[in-house]
């Protein structure tokens, strides 16, 4: 069970092979294989959510699965949630309310935050606060983070009325 | 021209055509973070660059009696195993004092433990290797023979002689005492009509930094060159302290600091483990990267507060307080920090006990104790929380026993608006405090009445709300008072210069530095405002001690109050610059002219006259055309630091509205208001959601964490399932209003917001649950508030 093992999967669109150790993380996968850095490590124990990414459309806590049990997956991460622009709403409105200060928590926050809002297209504020209370923020204190996704929520719903 | 209006020179800077400050205007530097395109030291990676993991004690208190890495070695990836007697090759150790903290001793520490370990989590060797996964594997089979000796815990018995004294040199356990006497406090106590007394439990916890304290260091060899590129507050501190321990000079030693996943005050400290990392660089000739695990912050980032302090107050029957008196005692850990000391926070909550208050009669002692666990130091709102709960705590119990409503009995008592310069009883000067305005401003902001009533309507429906109010005072802008004067080299003076680039944009280079409060845009916003530039063309440079001037970074509230008035002087020269260049282009004067939306304009008419992209054209590649004589300088450079007053005190005050289920011995936030007084403010907004997180951060300390140690000093939750940090759906939503009297210090006006939120939390809070518990007589004055020591309270458990 220490041989790497080879592993194939579709990150971000592009097509990724890789021979990886049993043990390696997908959050270390990213990192240190890929360099996809914005996927952070916070407390490696699947708590802080900062590591949220999401596997085949669902969000998952990266450091709590395997490399190994990617194999075939597609996997999507903040660099190419903002490269299709995806999220370019919900990134602008983060900005506008300044829902982030120092900025560890926000991709796995805002992959949270997407996750949240394509279930459920018009949360409560209460419903925000619970979907996201996964996610450790130490700077703001939540209510920008709060407020931002709530707004983004009525933009959207705006734009398709 | 006999239309000439007054040179705008003359006017302020807030009063000038299209400015920024006071104006909510998003940071220039978020989109690279919600992107994941930011520059975390975590993220770097560097040519030949390994891996350290250090083995850690397992023991609080510890003899190494041998250390056997041999097989170690041996194990796949590893370059290096290195021992502390190794690197004090490398590295010397060092002693956190200062002399203006009088009486204060701590013994020698090294960058790795030699011969013996004082805390769980000391680092016994650093395994190099190619990775970080290579590195503790091979830690797994270094072989550590301890002799366990017995560990000094609880701080009551630190003293006794009965215990063990940490470092024998020293001769016992007490650091740092601090007594302070001032009016006449027993004759006020006696003239009292009423006199309370509590004592207050602070728990021990710790800042959780998203981004745990990272550091790659790289030494080169050829150029005896030391880059470190670290996560920190105070770039040149660490510039300093690395040169001082590695034998450098300071001009050998760069630090750069890009972006850090939240600090708090975790990072402004210099760390064994850091200094470790700097020795290995230097030893092993190549980069070498050190990132805390998530155990590792819990068991090493410095941990704070954990005080009991006694408290006592005096009050007559009208509500006048006649008396404070504490008596505050604090567990450091095995040694005090480097190189700002563990002693400020008991020396501070001397300071601040009773500062919002009248009364002159004031008796305080402060002891400060080694043990046998994490060491302790300044956290954000370093001393606050304590002396804020116990002066709120105190003031609400004097205004039960006499039976005053809270509001009234603050009223009666806070240093009224009109009676500034004035002192504190513990000789702190207050330029200009607003403490009735802010009262007033919050009591109608939260609709207090109402709460009263529906608070005594829901009362007999067996629910349990309460309402807190904490008038705080906070300290900001410091100048040399607090570091420098007791021998540290940290400045307290920082530096700005900007420039006009060849396309007439500015470049500022700042020795501020970000860790998110905004330190960027709020200079942007000035430099722009002063110049006449929109924000998009300024860049601000920060957080590199090769590129930026000298100065004290981003700590204390101090970058906008002060690195935001060096960057105005800065560009107020440049302006000046600029528009007698522009004066001898244009053969005018530089009276008649200002610089509005990047162009030079008629003062007269707003006219424009020339874009500042052509006046650089013509500066930098055709100065040949200018008159002779002529030699333009587009660059200027300011320091500053406040010189009147040691510190700029702001003030506010903090109410909590809370439900307490007296079955489960919960407490829900219902909601929370804030109004401070940091002066001017230069972006609403950053200074609202300065105020928020710091809330947050005291509303955990009130409800939540606590490092809890057992009686051996072994940390048993050092993890984040087990040590519970405020997550969203916890947190209340909460008001932010503002009173504003900004310091005749500066031009700007401006002091700080960092630690407003966190200082008054926790003390609004426990006012509020006590508040809610008055129909059951009893009283909580234990941080956290568990439903442990609520249903305690109640007699539930």
């Amino acid at each position: 069970m220490t041989a790497p093992a080879f592993i194939s999967l579709t990150v971000n669109g592009e097509r990724v092979e890789a021979h990886v150790l049993p043990r390696l993380n997908l959050a270390d996968f990213l990192r240190e294989h890929l360099k996809l850095t914005g996927t952070h490590v916070g407390c490696e124990h699947g708590v802080c959510g900062a590591c949220t990414v999401r596997v085949g459309g669902e969000i998952v806590r990266s450091c709590l699965m395997l490399a190994v049990q990617v194999n075939g997956a597609t996997i999507e991460t903040i660099e190419g949630l903002s490269d299709s622009g995806e999220i370019a709403d919900l990134q602008a409105a983060f900005r506008d309310r300044n829902a982030l200060q120092c900025g560890f928590c926000t991709p796995g926050m805002l992959m949270a935050a997407q996750d949240l809002l394509q279930r459920n297209r018009k949360p409560a504020r209460e419903e925000i606060r619970e979907h996201l209370s996964g996610n450790y923020c130490r700077c703001t204190g939540y209510q920008a983070i709060i407020d931002a996704v709530e707004n983004t929520a009525r933009s959207r719903m705006e734009r398709s009325a | 021209m006999s239309s000439i209006r007054v040179n705008p020179e003359t006017l302020s800077v807030l009063d000038r055509p299209n400015s920024y400050i006071g104006k909510t205007v998003p940071r220039p530097n978020l989109d690279r973070l919600l992107q994941g395109r930011a520059a975390y030291v975590s993220d770097m990676e560097l040519p030949r660059m390994a891996h350290v993991a250090f083995l850690r004690s397992p023991h609080a208190h510890a003899k190494i009696v041998s250390l056997d890495a041999a097989a170690a070695r041996q194990m796949p990836g590893v370059i290096a195993i290195v021992t502390g007697k190794e690197l004090a090759d490398v590295i010397t150790p060092w002693v956190g004092v200062l002399s203006h903290l009088k009486g204060l001793k701590s013994a020698p520490q090294s960058a790795i433990a030699i011969d013996r370990v004082c805390w769980q989590g000391e680092a016994v060797a650093a395994i190099v290797a190619t990775n970080r996964a290579a590195a503790e594997d091979a830690a797994e089979h270094v072989a550590v023979e301890y002799q366990e000796l017995e560990a000094v815990t609880d701080m009551r018995a630190a003293l006794d002689a009965a215990t063990p004294v940490i470092h024998a040199s020293l001769g016992d356990n007490l650091a740092f005492e601090r007594l302070h006497d001032a009016g006449a406090v027993d004759q006020a106590f006696a003239e009292s009509d009423a006199v309370v007394e509590a004592e207050f439990v602070f728990g021990r916890h710790t800042g959780v930094t998203l981004e745990p304290r990272a550091v790659v260091a790289d030494w080169n060899a050829a150029e005896a060159r030391l880059t470190i590129y670290q996560g920190t507050q105070a770039p040149h501190m660490v510039q300093n302290i690395a040169a001082l321990h590695l034998g450098l000079r300071e001009s050998q030693v760069r630090v750069v600091c890009k972006d850090v996943g939240g600090s708090f005050g975790i990072k402004v400290h210099i760390y064994a483990d850091e200094m470790a990392t700097y020795a290995l660089s230097k030893l092993l000739r190549r980069p070498i990267k050190f990132v805390a695990d998530r155990v590792e912050s819990f068991n090493t980032d410095i941990h704070a507060r954990d005080h009991r302090c006694k408290g006592k107050i005096g009050v007559k029957r009208d509500g006048t307080i006649t008396a404070f008196e504490i008596d505050d005692l604090t567990g450091i850990g095995p040694y005090s920090m480097y190189p700002r000391t563990s002693a400020i926070e008991a020396n501070q909550v001397v300071n601040l006990v009773g500062g919002p208050y009248t009364s002159k009669n004031y008796r305080a002692r402060a002891r400060v104790v080694f043990q046998n666990k994490n060491v302790m130091c300044q956290y954000r709102a370093v001393g606050h929380p304590i002396a804020c709960s116990v002066t709120e705590g105190l003031v609400d119990l004097a205004a039960m026993k006499i039976g005053m409503d809270p509001v009234e009995i603050r009223r009666r008592n806070l240093i009224k608006d009109d009676a500034y310069p004035c002192a504190s009883p513990s000789g702190l000067r207050f330029e200009q405090l607003s403490h009735h305005a802010s009262l007033t401003k919050i009591v109608e902001m939260m609709g207090y009445d109402a709460l009263r009533a529906e608070q005594a309507a829901l009362r007999k429906t067996g629910v349990y709300r309460g309402i807190g109010i904490a008038s705080f005072i906070e300290v900001t802008n410091p100048s040399a008072a607090f570091y420098g004067v007791g021998g540290a080299k940290i400045s307290s003076q920082d530096g700005v210069a900007v420039r006009l680039d060849a396309q007439g944009s500015v470049i500022c280079q700042t020795s501020i530095t970000e860790q998110g409060q905004g330190s960027e845009a709020l200079t942007a916003q000035i430099v722009g405002s002063v110049l006449g530039v929109s924000m998009d063309r300024v860049r601000v440079i920060l957080g590199d001690t090769d590129m930026t001037p000298y100065g004290g970074g981003t700590w204390a509230s101090r970058g906008a109050g002060i690195g935001g008035e060096a960057a105005l002087q800065a560009t107020k020269i440049l302006r000046k610059n600029i528009l007698d260049v522009a004066a001898a282009i244009l053969q005018s004067t530089p009276a008649e002219l200002d610089i509005v939306n990047n162009a030079i304009v008629n003062v007269g008419d707003g006219a424009p006259r020339i874009e500042l992209n052509g006046l650089a054209r013509i500066v930098y590649f055709r100065p040949d055309t200018l008159p002779p004589g002529i030699q333009p300088e587009l660059m200027a450079t300011k320091h500053f630091v406040p010189r009147e007053y040691p510190f700029a005190f702001t003030n506010g005050v903090q109410a909590a509205w809370v439900e307490v289920d007296t079955d489960t011995g919960f407490v829900k936030l219902l909601k929370h208001w804030v109004v401070e007084d940091c002066g001017t403010i230069i972006n609403p907004q950053l200074v609202d959601e300065q105020i928020r997180g710091g809330v947050v951060q005291g509303l955990g300390a009130a409800l939540f964490e606590k490092c809890i140690y057992d009686e051996r000093g072994q940390l048993t939750n050092a993890n984040m399932a087990d040590y519970l940090v405020p997550m969203s759906g916890e947190m209340p939503d909460i008001d932010v209003g503002h009173v504003v009297s900004p310091t005749r210090e500066s031009e700007l006006g401006a002091k700080g917001a960092g630690e407003a939120g966190t200082a008054g939390a926790a003390a609004a809070v426990t006012n509020a649950v006590n508040d809610a518990l008055r129909p059951f007589a009893t009283i909580v004055t234990d941080i956290p508030l568990t439903p442990q020591v609520i249903l305690t309270a109640l007699g539930r458990i």
